[in-house]
This record gives structure tokens, C-alpha cells and sequence, in this order.
């Protein structure tokens, strides 16, 4: 699933124009990713604050058994490295 | 006076070289900027063809190169040869237009990316991820645990990817 500050409306057009069928999930609030230690303070449009981007694998019970934090906005975890990962669940 | 300045001074100053008119325009130096443009501009492009490209733009990198190479040829010829070639002035401005657009961006891949938190108390593998509930794209709320659990016994949920964005804003 993927989190942003985004509406759910936003989140909804992007999916539509990505394709994307997973689970996106609103935090217009930050409060998740505030908590999840993953704020961008100011960041975004107009100094808003944003997640810098971050991915992790939980298995079933909620265990993080993976995390990719980029030092680098430009270099993301490719979906390779991820299946890679989800293999070992 | 001013009412006695001529207004054509220099078409009819004796020192200007004869066949002003006649330089041919200097076509490496358009190119090369064209080029240089299409560089800066094409990085996303480029990645979202060949991802190869992400990490080290290196394709981008010939580019700019192959354009300050075009720009080099003008510019030395508009030097060399001005009563051939016309350019010193646009080729000058061309120049420094493209690399500062180089610079800027060198600037924006090896050091504006790199300016992020340290989430330095960011969930660590072996932990348990924070459970949380928030909305989804319909407006409805669901939880961490409502996706790590399934009411389908033949097809248990093996793992959940968290995938934390910055959004469109």
C-alpha cells in the first residue's frame, strides 16, 4: 500500500492515470508518517510538510523485514529489489 | 548635439569592415544550445526509457557534452574568423546560459536529492510496524492490521508493502 498527504481524491487520479490497483491511504495530517519518523519538514508545495520517500515489508504479523530510506529523492527502490525482498516472506 | 549625430553611424564608419552583411551565420553554436536544452530537460524521460540512467544520468552527461562541443566550435570561430562568422555576442550569451544549466543541473542530481531527513527513529527491521487507520481512496478507513489479516484462509496474507510517497500536494 502506499501513503502520501494527498487526498484521497488526488490519490484516486493517480491511480486512475497510473493504473495503480493497491491500497493508497490519505495522512493529509502527516500523523502516520510523523510517527513512522518519516516527515520532510516544508518540503512540499508552499512549505508543506510531506514523507520524504521510504518502503518497507512487513510479514503477516506486522514484523518490518525489510526497509529501503534512500539518501537520494532521485533513487527509489526498484520494483526488482522489492520482489526480491517479498521472496524471503 | 544630438540633433547632429548621425543615425547611421556605423553603416557609414569608414573602419567597419566591408562585407558586414555578407558573415554567415553560425549554426554550431544554435545547435550546440539546442542540445545543451534537450539535456537538461530530457533527464526523466530518458530514466523512465532506459532506468539504467537514474542513478547516474551519464547519457545526459554526453549530451551536455556534445553541445558545449558545438558551442566550442562556434564560439571559436566567431572569435577567430568574425569577418566570416557571426556570433560572438549570442554565441557569449549561448555559452553561459549552458553552463550554468549544466551547473544547475549537477546541482539539482548530486546535491538538492540528497537533502533529507535522517529518520534516525524510523521503525527498524525486526520491529513491529506502528499500527495506524487512515483513509482510503474511497473515502473509507482501513487499518495496518485489517491488511496483515484476511477473512480468506486459502489465499493468507503474506506481507504488506508500506510504500510512504511524497504525493503531488
Amino acid at each position: 500500500m502506499a501513503i502520501s498527504v494527498d487526498s484521497p481524491g488526488e490519490s484516486q487520479d493517480l491511480c486512475r492515470k497510473a493504473g495503480y490497483s493497491y491500497t493508497f491511504l490519505s495522512d493529509p495530517n502527516a500523523d502516520v508518517i510523523r510517527r513512522y519518523d518519516l516527515l520532510h519538514k516544508g518540503a512540499g508545495v508552499n512549505g508543506h510538510d510531506i514523507a520524504r520517500p521510504a518502503e518497507f515489508l512487513l510479514d503477516s504479523s506486522g514484523t518490518i523485514r525489510w526497509i529501503n530510506l534512500t539518501g537520494d529523492l532521485r533513487v527509489r527502490a526498484r520494483p526488482d529489489e522489492m520482489l526480491q525482498a517479498a521472496k524471503s516472506l | 548635439m544630438p540633433d547632429n549625430f548621425p543615425a547611421n553611424a556605423g553603416a557609414t564608419d569608414p573602419g567597419a569592415p566591408p562585407n558586414v552583411t555578407k558573415r554567415r551565420p553560425n549554426a554550431p553554436l544554435w545547435l550546440g544550445f539546442l542540445i545543451v536544452v534537450f539535456a537538461f530537460l530530457s533527464y526523466i524521460p530518458i530514466f523512465a526509457r532506459y532506468p539504467v540512467t537514474r542513478d547516474m544520468p551519464w547519457a545526459n552527461f554526453l549530451f551536455f557534452a556534445l553541445g558545449l562541443l558545438f558551442l566550442f566550435v562556434g564560439l571559436r570561430r566567431a572569435f577567430t574568423q568574425p569577418h566570416l562568422y557571426r556570433g560572438k555576442i549570442a554565441g557569449s550569451i549561448l555559452s553561459t546560459l549552458s553552463v550554468a544549466a549544466l551547473a544547475f543541473f549537477c546541482l539539482i542530481i548530486f546535491s538538492l536529492g540528497k537533502r533529507l531527513p535522517p529518520s534516525a527513529q524510523a521503525p527498524k527491521v525486526g520491529q513491529q510496524a506502528p499500527d495506524f487507520t487512515l483513509a482510503d481512496t474511497s473515502g473509507h478507513t482501513v487499518s495496518l492490521a485489517s491488511l496483515l489479516s484476511t477473512s480468506d484462509p486459502s489465499h493468507p496474507t503474506k506481507g504488506v508493502i508500506l510504500i510512504f510517497y511524497r504525493g503531488y500536494w
